[in-house]
């Protein structure tokens, strides 16, 4: 066991990825000697060198564009976009290349790529640097979108990302990259495709994902010193949703309130309330309530803790869904 | 409007009276054999694309992008590549697909609406067809990225037009080719209209010289010139190949059909400037060619023209023999590995299906 933090954690899954398979690239802005402005990719320019290690210039689509091409000869690039706000420029790529190419091509090409994206708010950060775009991938076929939301999933998620067939967007809670945990390395996680339940609940169950799962458990916390019982999912894939573990969970509270950063309209929130709703419905003792970013652009930093779900708006939602 | 005209610069081995010209940079030794077989690609790509314009207008296709006019582009550049090499098109390089051996029925799948592609693409080295304009310059230029990490002796080629130099995705395609001296060449067919958009609307200067601001050398050929087409390819293949880096290759050309089988070009260009092209015809110009130097007779052309009457008529057969798919194919490829929602929405699916068995 070694205490990490959580860019740490992805750092050493991906140098035990580079290690295990030498077609692992990893390209991106700033990645090679500075590695990466969260550090997440320091130290593996000097250790696998600039061929591996690859410092892109300065355009986002030329970066999931040259990764697609270095898929289709064989290599398995793991490509950084620096923040959340700067993926647009690379979404034709992503959604028009990247995740319809293998399905053009009848299952004879794979595209083996993971596009890492920190996100979410919280930071302090200036526009563009704080959002949540997930909702944008998940909406696309071909596609696999995963938020790891500690350092031990961060550590396994990376390497089975990097191993999966399939293009995977790779989502990184930002704030919580200094969060740390202790991480057995070498060890099996659970598969990038399921869910886990982080907390058993019998009264009320949260489902979140990357930054608002830590955020979900301190309401659960905080509650349970008011004689609530609160259970907590960690969806970790986004694309497929393991519905299985969500409505076991549900279940057995009957109430569920689903949390995102993102703003609620369109959200991903929606998605998980409808399915709930269809799956749980002689269970559920009220609707699903969802609490997330309003429909507002992401606001000035000064603004952010109105903007972003805390504590008291998810114990708010709690005892709304009491309230039927 | 008057009728683009080709400035001195051009390469030019052949001209469209079928005199053979010099030009120092590039040569061409070609035997007999070898001329009469670009000529035969030549005539057999022509017809395959008028069997589709064909099947089109008879409802067989949805669509067709025409390559009448850019034959000796196709065929001369497609004729460059060697086994190894990569080729990377857009969705009209009907020419290059032959030259690589793709069974021109593949390409009639993705017009017909069969599939959106699906022929492999490792088997002949031919990627699929790409329809948003620009997107493949950067795939290319990331497989030529891979080439060097193998330290394989090859190079790809990327095709494009002459609107898709106005694409972000090729300006940064060059980039990344110049800065990482990538194995490439980029083979942009001019043929002076974006659908209804003219070249003025793309650029103020030739675009071959466009390549030398991001740092490589560019080079105009005479499209319609199968043999220079040929030579200037091959050259700047052999240069990526040698470690040299990438090539703008500008192959100014004229598309003589309309952009695709629905558009009417009759709205934005005049028949004077077709009328023009015309006489600079990439087949009659090898064919005067082999005629004049007793390299061919008469029964050659004929027994040409008669397999292509062949392939156009077996063309259509096997079109028409395409079977649609079954309802449940959309499912299939769309990832490799299993995943939880497809596989319950297409039980669904086919659940949904099995109810209308035995109804009326």
């Amino acid at each position: 066991m070694t205490t990490l933090t959580l860019a740490k954690a992805l750092n050493e899954g991906l140098r035990a990825a580079m290690d295990a398979d030498s077609k692992v690239l990893v390209m991106g802005e700033d990645v090679g000697k500075l590695g990466g402005v969260f550090r997440v990719t320091d130290g593996l320019q000097k250790d696998f060198g600039e061929d591996r290690v690859i410092d892109t210039p300065l355009a986002e689509s030329g970066i999931i564009g040259t990764a697609i091409g270095l898929a289709l000869r064989g290599y398995r690039p793991v490509c950084e976009i620096q923040f959340d706000g700067f993926v647009f420029p690379a979404a034709d790529q992503i959604i028009t290349q990247l995740a319809k190419m293998p399905l053009r091509s009848l299952g004879k090409i794979k595209l083996p790529v993971v596009v890492r994206i920190p996100f979410g708010g919280g930071i302090g950060a200036v526009e563009h640097h704080s959002e949540s775009p997930e909702a944008y991938f998940t909406h696309t076929a071909g596609l696999r979108v995963v938020a790891c939301s500690n350092p031990v999933d961060a550590y396994t998620m990376i390497q089975d990302a990097v191993r999966c067939d399939d293009p995977v967007v790779f989502f990184e809670p930002k704030r919580r990259y200094w969060d740390k945990a202790d991480v057995e390395f070498g060890a099996p996680g659970l598969p990038l495709d399921r869910a886990r339940v982080v907390r058993e609940g019998d009264d009320v169950t949260l489902v979140a994902y990357g930054p608002m799962v830590k955020t979900c458990l301190e309401a659960a916390a905080a509650a349970e010193e008011d004689g609530r019982s609160i259970g907590v999912v960690d969806l970790r894939s986004l694309n497929p949703l393991d519905m299985p573990v969500v409505r076991e969970a549900v279940e057995r509270t009957g109430r569920c309130v689903v949390v995102h950063e993102a703003p609620i309209f369109s959200g991903l929130g929606g998605e998980i309330a409808a399915r709930v709703t269809e799956q749980c419905f002689y269970r559920l003792e009220a609707p699903v309530l969802r609490v997330g970013g309003f429909s507002t652009p992401y606001p000035p930093s000064r603004l952010e803790d109105h903007y972003l779900p805390d504590l008291d708006r998810i114990l708010e939602a709690v005892d709304r869904v009491f309230g039927y | 409007m008057t009728a683009p005209t080709a400035p001195p610069e051009l390469v030019q081995l052949l001209t469209p009276e079928g005199e053979r010209v010099e030009h120092p940079d590039y040569d061409i030794d070609l035997t007999a054999e070898e001329i009469r077989s670009l000529y035969r690609d030549l005539v057999l790509v022509r017809r395959v694309d008028l069997e589709a314009v064909a099947l089109q207008r008879q409802g067989e296709l949805g669509l067709w992008a025409s390559l009448l006019g850019q034959e000796a582009a196709q065929v001369g550049s497609g004729r460059a590549l060697t086994d190894a090499d990569m080729a990377f098109p857009t969705y009209r390089e009907h020419g290059v697909a032959w030259c690589r051996g793709v069974d021109p029925l593949h390409l009639l799948g993705l017009f017909r609406g069969v599939n959106h592609g699906g022929w492999d693409p490792y088997e002949h080295n031919f990627h699929l067809y790409t329809i948003v304009i620009g997107s493949q310059t950067l795939h290319s230029v990331g497989y030529a990225m891979g080439i060097q990490r193998d330290g394989a002796e090859a190079a790809t080629i990327v095709y494009f037009g002459d609107g898709a130099t106005s694409q972000g995705d090729v300006n940064e395609a060059f980039i990344w080719a110049s800065v990482f001296n990538a194995p490439v060449v980029f083979f942009c067919q001019n043929n002076q209209w974006a659908i209804s958009e003219p070249l003025e609307k793309q650029s103020k200067i030739p675009l071959y010289k466009r390549a030398s601001g991001f740092g490589f050398p560019g080079i105009r050929v005479d499209g319609n010139d199968v043999f220079a087409c040929l030579a200037v390819t091959r050259a700047a293949l052999r240069n990526a190949r040698e470690g040299n880096g990438p090539t703008l290759v500008e192959a100014f050309t004229y598309r003589m059909g309309a952009h695709t089988t629905s558009d009417d070009p009759t709205r934005y260009r005049v028949a004077d400037e077709l009328e023009a092209w015309k006489l600079k015809d990439p087949i009659e110009r090898v064919k005067a060619y082999l005629f004049k130097n007793q390299l061919a007779d008469q029964e050659f052309f004929d027994k040409i023209d008669a397999e292509a009457d062949q392939l156009g008529k077996d063309l259509r057969a096997r079109c028409l023999a395409l079977p649609d798919p079954e309802p449940g194919a959309m499912f299939d490829h769309v990832y490799a590995e299993p995943h939880a929602l497809l596989a319950e929405e297409r039980e669904q699916f086919t659940t949904y299906l099995a109810g209308f068995e035995g109804a009326q």
